[in-house]
């Protein structure tokens, strides 16, 4: 077991509808928070994760305009595209710098960060979808919630399960984000809730999907050399891993298999010699319930068509065997794209320093986080672990 | 999107254009030059068929800001008679008669209006299989 990175600080803005702030704004906010959260070590390189500011803000190159903004004078400046899966490809991209240079002076610092209110809700529905294979989905109008619904019926009808089981998953993320003070939907709600919520796709009802919103997260990383002299509380990185699957899903072997998603864990809990045992808790991808669902499935936490059963033993409530989306996840925390891997990243760390509040994991020591993007064309997977864990 | 990136799209969107690998035998749509099964780079263009079936399907009500004039619309996850899968539009047809195994086949539509100069961008939607012949013989 041992670090490839010491993060040694995390910030964030509050998601919601920040009608009064630009994607500047709400960036150098989540940096100094970070900075501060650090003790402001001198900074030598930039990663910015961004899905869309060229098409929803019209500002591109936003790397080296948050550098300027946050007087980062002739930093190294990054910027990392993947949609809603570009916050965590950020943090991969910080963790390979800080291992391809030891022994540099200076910390990193991530930036995830999406304004999505500046566009209305269906601009936004159509820019999501260019995160796809267009030329297998655009001309047929479906939305990513509407690929959400195919794989929701497909596996509702393969393993004869509900849909009112299948959303307990956000009630779980909203009974979380109820006790998170950065979370844009903090107030509980039932599968009553979510039942009578308005249609979005057949079978897909609003309160099963991630919301629309603005925000902002960031964390301070370097090497793992010395991470105790720079931080009291530094949390190790034990692995960084991404892997790819087939973009159009049609092309997918197995439909409700997230392949990226179960190469990207194998090859991060590999790396970081940790088994699913270990783990004190996971923040998932769950762009509606189905994703986060069929996630479980390919972390193997359970076998295909059973991961339902893990919300309805509530294994995966705060106190159960493995506490999901802690913090109140896509659903509850809200998912504004490029910065939602960073946000995992800065609540895992808030539960492996013990700062998570009521909502923390008692002895949190090693924690998973899984960002993807759109139906896991591409997904990135981090371990993180409590420094003493290694002692 | 631009006149060019139409032309090009005619052979996928208009007729239904895939791809077989010459050394595998396995057929993909859209078309790729490089065979992800076998890694043959040896492809031909091939003509899918225009018959499938209906696996699974959706009505999007809230839909993407270029295809708002449609809503609501249904779009199904089809398997064509080649076992290659695709997404399209489902028209013509009520929603509440489709269901899983549905027999449909493929019709060139509208598909959006782009920009002010109004170019009209087409391409395949799917519709239930018209049954001529059973119609036919029922009415005798």
């Amino acid at each position: 077991m041992k670090p490839i990175a010491a993060i040694l600080g995390v910030g964030c803005t509050k998601v919601g509808e920040h009608w009064e702030r630009s994607l500047l704004d709400l960036a150098i906010e989540a940096c100094e928070k970070a900075l501060e959260d650090a003790g402001n070590p001198p900074v030598r390189a930039l990663y910015v994760g961004n899905a869309a500011s060229e098409l929803m803000n019209e500002q591109g190159n936003i790397s080296a305009l948050l550098a300027d903004a946050l007087a980062l004078d002739g930093v190294k400046a990054v910027e990392v595209r993947a949609g809603d899966a570009s916050g965590s490809l950020a943090i991969h991209q910080a963790c390979l710098d800080a291992s391809f240079s030891r022994g540099q002076e200076g910390a990193i610092l991530v930036c995830g960060v999406e304004k999505m209110t500046d566009v209305m809700a269906p601009e936004v529905a159509r820019i999501q979808m260019l995160f796809e294979d267009s030329r297998s989905t655009f001309h047929s109008g479906v939305t990513i919630y509407g690929l959400c619904a195919l794989l929701t019926s497909l596996y509702m009808s393969t393993y004869g399960v509900s849909y009112e089981d299948i959303v307990l998953l956000a009630v779980n993320d909203h009974k979380n984000a109820a006790n998170n003070p950065y979370a844009q939907y903090p107030f509980p709600i039932t599968v009553e809730t979510v039942l009578s919520s308005p249609l979005v796709a057949d079978p897909i009802r609003l309160f099963d999907t991630a919301g629309i919103g603005d925000g902002a997260a960031a964390i301070v990383l370097k090497g793992p050399e010395g991470a105790r002299s720079s931080s009291d509380t530094p949390v190790a990185v034990l692995a960084s891993e991404v892997a790819t699957d087939k973009v159009n899903i049609c092309e997918r072997e197995d439909l409700l298999a997230l392949r990226s998603l179960r190469l990207a864990a194998g090859k991060a809990l590999g790396r970081a010699g940790v088994g699913l045992d270990r783990l004190s808790f996971i923040e998932l991808h769950n762009t509606t319930s189905v994703i986060g669902i069929l996630s479980l499935e390919a972390l193997g936490l359970a076998e295909p068509g059973k991961g339902v059963d893990l919300l309805k033993e509530g294994a995966v409530a705060i106190g159960g065997r493995w506490p999901v989306n802690t913090m109140g996840g896509l659903k509850g925390r809200g998912h504004p794209w490029g910065a939602t891997g960073v946000y995992q990243v800065v609540e895992a760390v808030w539960q492996l320093r013990g700062e998570a509040g009521k909502n923390q994991v008692d002895g949190a020591e090693i924690g998973l986080t899984s960002n993807m993007c759109g139906l896991g064309s591409i997904s990135c997977v981090h371990v993180l672990a409590r420094w003493e864990v290694m002692a | 999107m631009s006149v060019p990136k139409f032309w090009r799209e005619i052979p996928h969107k208009y007729r239904l254009v895939g791809s077989r690998c010459r050394s595998c035998g396995a057929i993909y749509h859209p078309r790729r030059p490089i065979c992800p099964r076998c890694g043959s780079r040896d492809m031909e263009d091939v003509k899918l068929s225009h018959r499938g079936r209906l696996l699974a399907f959706t009505v999007i009500r809230r839909a993407p800001s270029d295809m708002a004039d449609l809503r609501p619309y249904v779009v199904g996850l089809i398997e064509l008679e080649d076992g290659v899968k695709v997404l399209s539009q489902v028209v013509d047809c009520d929603p509440a008669e489709l269901k899983p195994g549905l027999e449909l086949e493929a019709t060139l539509r509208r598909i959006r209006v782009h920009g002010p100069a109004g170019v009209i961008e087409y391409g395949y939607k799917f519709r239930p299989v018209i049954k001529w012949e059973a119609e036919a013989g029922e009415g005798q």
